[in-house]
């Protein structure tokens, strides 16, 4: 393994759910990096196909969806082709693990916590039950819950929000992966307990080195904890690039618009601004630049296929005016830029 | 759970006390016993005679108290038919009602429950739906005439195995498997449905995150958790066969269970067999009830046992 070669690659990848509605394109072509050790954050309102892309990554795409085109490739190996079928098997879980939005119903009800842990030691690090309950008292600890021991026996009712969401970070941490997936992890908790899971997302991330996909609505989380971050928008990628400055400064005018429609603490006075439109129909996307039915520079140009053009040093956008260089003034960025974990 | 077991044992006896009082008044109090019991052309003093070694000529409250007494010794009295203790017949008879539900409850979860899982998998699918007619097919035939129509096939055409009787264990194969084919075809699209449930589950999405084995995840994960309503019906086909319903299945193949006896007790207006009878199947509903309230909690730890 190359040093260069990034922990997980995905390119191209189309995703489409035979409903009875019609064929939704939930994934139209996304392609992304991670690298080791990187923390990348993909932003885009619900229905942006953020979800479809890292489930894909996990295997978990289930009928009526089909991948149906594209890769991706984990340390260089695809998990798409038939012959990765098998690899996802032995990489699911194991390097790539996942934390899910709601605690509440992720947890099995009728398992013990102990028996939850303990299942996916036994299976991908072949453990016995004995030392595979040490590994869980230690990992309980490592997320920070207190009377790991007794927790071990309880069910997941007899825990709170915040816990079983530990429990599930714990659960993920299991098998050491080396790349955790996190969908909308603080979506179902409380605001303060929302705080403390990130905090525990960022500091273990740092301490165990592991490469992590943050899918969030919250753009403030994504400058917090994030190294880069991928915007997504009608099952497409329009912006990506160093977290930092494309809050500093977007370029995509979906991007500008996500921005400014979050609240701001220093600017209490003005009124939230927010996107005019809704996102389109997935199942007949619109020709061109899906965004430029709502967007308020629109170009002649923006009805034609527009790709993904770089615009800097690991910045790219998918934006027609953008590719031609007329890049509209920004606007200042509302969201502050706190430290990076 | 100790109290738990004690609470419920002692809301049983309230159940059973209840039944008895009405077995009571309905024997004693609607229409006369003895009229019922003796022969048309007995003379009234063979009539009074019956009458005080029945104890039916003392007040009330006293023979209510000599009722529970003999109850809580399970003495009934001899039966009218088989001049022997009523008991002694149930004792008897049940064990081969007993078998009979066992092997066709049995027969029914084996085939059940993986049929089910696995319909559940490809909801609409080929398999799914021959699942799906199949169990309307045995749910719709009357049990009588399946039990005539096996009779007709393996006995008669066949001659592989006998019409009728309990003598060897072979006897069992023909009443059980008619006795599994309806609870069959209501278990198997109960725990179909419990498990399409189930399987839609976020826990279960969760559970193939983790890489966890498929037959882990369906087999341990779903079914643990589909397993409430799939014992409840297990419970109640039981409750069903024992407080009854073997009647049908015993009947047709003479099979000489509880049922059968019920039948020829009614038959005979044997009024003493049939109170220890029907005081038997309480006392059956009223310890599967409890077995089952234990088995929730074995299941689903989220059930509070009061």
């Amino acid at each position: 393994m190359t040093p260069s070669l990034p922990l997980l690659e995905v390119e191209n990848l189309v995703v489409n759910f035979y409903t009875r509605g019609g064929v939704v394109q939930a994934s139209r072509g996304v392609s992304f990096q991670v690298g080791h050790g990187e923390t990348l954050g993909i932003v885009g309102e619900s229905g942006s196909g953020k979800t479809v892309a890292v489930q894909a990554v996990m295997g978990l795409i289930s009928s009526p969806g089909r991948i149906e085109g594209g890769d991706i490739r984990f340390n260089g190996r695809s998990l798409v082709d038939p012959a990765g079928r098998k690899y996802v098997r032995q990489v699911r879980g194991k390097e790539i693990s996942m934390i899910f939005q709601d605690p509440m119903t992720s947890l099995n009800p009728v398992f013990t916590i102990g028996t939850q842990i303990t299942e996916v030691l036994c299976h991908h690090m072949s453990m016995d039950k004995g030392p595979a309950r040490l590994r869980a008292m230690e990992l309980l600890e490592l997320v920070d819950i207190n009377a790991p021991k007794k927790r071990l026996g309880q069910y997941p009712h007899e825990l709170s929000g915040g816990m079983r969401q530990r429990v599930m970070i714990a659960i993920a941490l299991a098998c050491e992966p080396r790349l955790i997936i996190a969908d909308e992890p603080t979506t179902a908790l409380d605001v303060t307990v929302q705080a403390q899971i990130l905090e525990l997302l960022s500091d273990l991330q740092a301490r165990l080195n592991v490469s992590v996909i943050l899918i969030t609505h919250d753009l403030g989380v994504v400058a917090q904890l994030c190294h880069r971050v991928a915007v997504m928008y009608a099952g497409r990628i329009i912006e990506v690039g160093d977290a930092d400055r494309v809050f500093a400064d977007p370029v995509h005018p979906y991007t500008r618009g996500l921005i400014r429609a979050t609240p701001s603490l220093e600017d209490v006075t003005e009124r939230m601004v927010s996107i005019e439109g809704v996102p389109p129909d997935l199942i007949r996307p619109p020709a061109g630049c899906a965004f430029s039915p709502r967007c308020d520079q629109v170009k002649e140009g923006c009805r034609r296929h527009q790709s993904l053009t770089p615009i800097g040093e690991d910045r790219h956008v998918r934006c027609w005016c953008a590719a031609q260089g007329k890049v509209p003034p920004a606007e200042p960025a509302l969201v502050g830029k706190g430290p990076r974990p | 759970m100790g109290i738990f077991i004690f609470k419920r044992l002692i809301h049983g006896l309230i159940v059973i006390l209840g039944v008895t009082l009405i077995v009571f008044v309905v024997t004693r109090m609607v229409g006369d016993p003895v009229k019922v019991m003796l022969p048309l052309e007995s003379t009234q003093e063979q009539r009074d005679a019956f009458k005080k070694q029945l104890g039916l000529d003392r007040p009330i409250p006293v023979q209510l108290v000599n009722f529970l007494k003999d109850i809580a010794r399970l003495d009934f009295g001899d039966s009218l038919w088989q001049k022997r203790p009523a008991m002694e017949i149930v004792f008897e008879k049940l064990p081969l009602t007993l078998a009979l539900t066992a092997v066709g409850v049995g027969l029914a979860c084996v085939f059940a429950i993986p049929l089910g899982i696995i319909s559940a998998l490809r909801p609409g699918g080929a398999l799914d739906r021959l699942t799906v007619f199949g169990s309307l097919l045995g749910l719709s035939m009357p049990q009588f005439w399946m039990g005539l129509l096996f009779i007709l096939l393996f006995a008669v055409q066949l001659r592989i195995l006998p019409t009728s009787g309990s003598a060897t264990p072979s006897h069992i194969i023909l009443p059980a498997l008619t006795m599994a084919l309806p609870t069959l075809a209501r278990l198997v699209m109960l725990v179909r449905s419990s498990m399409i449930d189930e399987l839609n589950q976020p826990y279960v999405k969760t559970a193939f995150a983790r890489g966890l084995p498929f037959v882990r995840v369906v087999g341990g994960h779903a079914l643990k958790n589909a397993g409430l309503p799939i014992m409840t019906l297990i419970g109640w086909e039981v409750i069903r066969s024992l407080a009854g319903y073997s009647v049908v299945v015993e009947t047709v193949f003479a099979w000489p269970g509880i049922g059968l006896t019920a039948i020829q007790a009614i038959e005979r207006e044997d009024l003493i067999l049939i109170q220890a009878i029907v005081f038997t199947a309480a006392i059956s509903v009223v310890l599967i009830n409890i077995a089952m309230d234990f088995i929730y909690k074995l299941i689903d730890p989220r059930l509070k046992l009061t």
